[in-house]
């Protein structure tokens, strides 16, 4: 056997690709679902923490600021691994797949709502000051003035946080779910061939690059600057 | 509620555990001195190499970090460690970690780089090769300083995700602080020590998320 054929043989063998890629497309829903959750209620979310800080009620905050900075600091793999393994041993069962959205989610949010929050300080006062004075309310001057362009500021920094994270869904095998890698990892182990971890990370790739090249158009199509 | 207490934040556990978490920190913070060096060279490479007038670099340079910032790190790392044996190239652990990281945070670092390198306006390469300097020593004494501290937030920013990341290095079994713990709550039945590895991610990481923060907003200010 030639080396080429033997690293095909390896790599990228025909009979396993026919076999398991039916198996490889349910992981890649699976990560697709995950994500779409994830992004969803975390900028929700954030957004939501932001907004709130906005009231300035001085517990509140303290507890949003905790909230932030623990999560910011926290590798999302050992909550994960925390959670999925010890809320069982006092009565609490969450499935895994619930326990990856529900942690990816509050990091997404954490991030999410500092870039939100930077986007509500640095709104200039005198659009307050403008907006309340027509007599518009606390709450509809935050909706309608500040937060639009809160939101549009935000949108580059969060873009490439965001991407980042949805790619933190692959940390969902260590506790089971049936995402991309760990159908690939457990197609591996059956087959005893390299295959399946290659069509995995050809399957990663093909979601992600586009979703990354998109960062990069919309990190330059967003990037604005207030005179 | 005492329950929670016994499951999670048992001190006498703790106790116990604290000297094998010890040992893991400082396999992370080895991790950390090998990997955060490795990728911010490897990144500066990868920010010089698209200055180059080659495009064909040019252009491999772009392909190439775009294909690492979209395969999670855990992929690769198991891509490396669990795919490369069928291939008769077997890596220990700490190779396959550090080749992964290395891989994964230069795409990142060089990303930040060369949008340092963006942020240096036209005029300070054509004053300084007007001067005579020629292209090396233009960009080493003129637009590199300029493009590292207008990205200093940045920087920072990534290498505490890279330190967050060196986690997953648990994985492959490399025995760095959540291994570490892991191991621990698996021997005591007990999540207490992977609270107290939490805790240790935060205390060690949260000056450098205010740093962080800090930073960006001084720079927002100017």
């Amino acid at each position: 056997m030639s080396a080429w054929e033997r690293f095909v043989e390896t790599f990228f063998k025909p009979a396993i690709i026919a076999q398991y890629w039916p198996d490889l497309l349910k992981g890649v829903l699976v990560t697709l679902e995950i994500a779409v959750a994830v992004v969803f209620t975390g900028l929700l979310l954030g957004l939501a923490l932001a907004s709130l800080r906005a009231y300035r009620i001085v517990p509140v905050n303290a507890l949003i600021v905790v909230f932030v900075d623990v999560l910011r600091a926290l590798p999302p793999l050992v909550a994960i691994l925390l959670i999925y393994f010890g809320l069982p041993s006092v009565g609490i069962n969450l499935p895994s797949f619930v326990v990856l959205w529900l942690v990816l989610s509050f990091v997404l949010a954490a991030f999410a709502e500092e870039i939100f929050w930077a986007g509500i300080t640095s709104t200039p006062k005198g659009q307050w000051e403008a907006a309340r004075s027509t007599g518009l309310s606390f709450s509809t001057t935050l909706a309608h003035v500040v937060l639009p362009q809160a939101i549009r500021l935000g949108v580059p920094p969060l873009t490439n946080r965001t991407i980042a994270i949805t790619k933190n869904t692959a940390l969902g095998t260590v506790i089971g779910v049936g995402e991309i890698l760990n159908a690939a990892t457990t197609a591996q182990s059956f087959t005893g061939n390299a295959t399946p971890l290659m069509m995995g990370a050809i399957a990663y790739i093909a979601l992600f690059v586009p979703v990354v090249v998109l960062g990069r158009w919309i990190e330059t199509r967003f990037a604005w600057r207030r005179a | 509620m005492e329950l929670i207490g016994q499951q999670f934040f048992n001190l006498e556990i703790m106790q116990k555990v604290w000297p094998l978490l010890l040992r893991g920190l400082g396999t992370t913070a080895y991790l950390c001195a090998l990997v955060i060096p490795l990728g911010l060279a490897g990144g500066l490479g990868v920010a010089l190499i698209s200055l180059s007038r080659r495009r064909a670099a040019v252009w491999a340079a772009v392909v190439l970090v775009d294909l690492f910032r979209a395969a999670p790190p855990l992929v690769l790392l198991i891509l490396l460690y669990s795919g490369l044996p069928f291939a008769g190239i077997n890596l220990s652990p700490a190779v396959a970690v550090s080749l992964a990281f290395f891989l994964n945070s230069s795409s990142y670092y060089g990303e930040i780089y060369r949008a340092g390198i963006d942020s240096v306006a036209h005029g300070q390469w054509e004053a300084a090769r007007s001067t005579g300097l020629g292209a090396v020593p233009t960009i080493v004494y003129v637009v590199l300083p300029q493009a590292v501290r207008n990205v200093v937030p940045d920087l920072v920013s990534n290498t505490i995700e890279v330190v967050k990341l060196t986690s997953i290095a648990s994985v492959v079994s490399f025995p760095e602080l959540l291994y570490s713990a892991d191991m621990a709550r698996s021997l005591t039945f007990n999540s207490s020590p992977v609270v107290l590895a939490a805790a240790v991610y935060v205390v060690v990481l949260w000056p450098l998320v205010r740093l962080v923060s800090r930073l960006e907003r001084r720079l927002a200010a100017h």
